[in-house]
């Protein structure tokens, strides 16, 4: 079972931007209630994409300085890294199927 | 992972959407021991997943928070068997035996005896340039999930009813001022959110007034300003802005339905008092059919019958 980690302002940079490979970040918080719905199909796809993706959380109520480095305003904000840019980003609740899709289009 | 060529599964009733509608239709059809499949392609709850607190739904004097009303219907569904299958139905057919066939995008091919849709309804967007840009990047349409962004920023809530009054007043928690627009001189929201809004200290009106643009940086991921016509005097102005919060109503979720069942101007399915639509089998409960109350208490209400009516018709008809 692969689960996803948490990632801070502090360990951002060698969690997500110089990983050797691509990464998922769910930036959420624990007042929003569709950030807790994203949560389990975050963890399916953990499973799913195990070895090929790096799945990692980034609390945006403790961890302001990332959150706002990439203009979260949002939350659910999903956001996948490759070589330490932004690739794709997927804003709200979207069903599994969906994300999938995101992260297969930005790891092609 | 799933297999595309797999029979479909047979089911007694089938659930689209799960909101209070949807999850109390759940409740009913799994006590009647139904084998029954809910289909969820967004958050449970729907609306009021992302609702800060519930005050009118009865048994909960000191109110109770959206998500965690959801979660709770959803668990006392489950507990008596509903099964929950993450995926949006992408087409309903009704086959010749009266049965009904659903595809779905990842979650498999069903079939089932009893269809309710309990779909609800999508907040309506008001059409104009950087809406759709901006989304994400300071406009919204849930400030309960957002408005902690925007903390002594100020902020616009367009609209007049009550989701906009209440997200409004939630959302002067954290910015400094929140300006309510409404293209009418009096609010249309419940009078005891009205008079809390009136009550607030940094919230302004802006009456009679519609959003025309909203400008920003899609770059840097922000909202910057946006542009109000005074539609009394038509005047024009540009107000700075930092975030827009959207709540003018909602659109029906009734595309499955579109040829198979009568529907209003609103494209609201049209049912009996029993929830039923002429095509036997089909029922349409919530937010999304015509003349609903459009409340969480109502819409239950509204699943319950369906379900009940439901489990009758399959034993009569099956």
């Amino acid at each position: 079972m692969a689960h996803p980690t948490d990632t801070t302002d502090a360990t951002f940079e060698s969690d997500v931007l110089k990983s050797d490979v691509p990464v998922l970040v769910d930036f959420w918080a624990p007042w929003c209630g569709p950030c807790r719905m994203v949560a389990p199909v975050v963890e399916e796809l953990a499973n799913d994409y195990d070895g090929k993706v790096k799945f990692v959380k980034l609390n945006t109520d403790d961890n302001p300085k990332v959150a706002s480095q990439f203009g979260i305003r949002s939350i659910p904000t999903l956001l996948i890294f490759k070589d330490g840019e932004v690739a794709g980003q997927v804003v709200g609740f979207r069903p599994k199927s969906d994300l999938a899709r995101h992260l297969d289009a930005a790891l092609a | 992972m799933t297999n595309e060529n797999q029979a479909p599964r047979e089911v007694d009733i089938a659930i689209i959407g799960g909101g209070p509608a949807g999850l109390a239709a759940g409740l009913y059809a799994a006590r009647a021991l139904r084998t029954t499949v809910l289909f969820e392609g967004g958050v449970l709850g729907g609306q009021i997943a992302t609702s800060d607190r519930v005050e009118n739904y009865p048994g909960f004097p000191d109110g109770v928070g959206g998500f965690e009303l959801a979660m709770a219907m959803h668990q006392q569904s489950e507990k008596f068997g509903m099964e929950t299958v993450y995926a949006r139905v992408t087409d309903l057919q009704v086959l010749e035996d009266g049965r009904f066939a659903l595809r779905t995008d990842g979650g498999g091919d069903f079939i089932a005896k009893a269809t309710l849709v309990t779909a609800g309804a999508d907040p309506v967007k008001l059409g104009i340039p950087g809406e759709v840009e901006l989304t994400g990047k300071g406009v919204s349409y849930c400030a309960t999930c957002d408005a902690a962004f925007f903390k002594n920023m100020e902020v616009a809530v367009v609209g007049g009813g009550d989701a906009a009054v209440e997200e409004a007043v939630f959302t002067t928690r954290y910015a400094s001022k929140v300006i309510l627009i409404h293209r009418r001189d009096e609010l249309r929201a419940q009078k005891v959110l009205q008079e809390r809004a009136f009550a607030a200290e940094n919230m302004e009106f802006l009456w009679d007034s519609v959003v025309e643009e909203i400008h920003g940086d899609v770059a840097k991921g922000q909202v910057e300003a946006i542009t109000v016509r005074n539609v009394k005097t038509n005047e024009v102005t540009r107000m700075p802005m930092s975030a827009v919060f959207i709540f003018i109503g909602q659109t029906p979720n009734s595309n499955l339905l579109e040829g198979i069942v009568p529907m209003d101007a609103g494209k609201h399915a049209c049912v009996n008092a029993w929830m039923e639509t002429p095509v036997p089998g089909l029922f349409v409960a919530g937010d999304v059919r015509a003349d609903a109350a459009r409340q969480v208490v109502s819409s239950a209400g509204d699943g319950a019958t369906a379900a009940i009516r439901a489990d009758h018709y399959i034993t009569d008809h099956f």
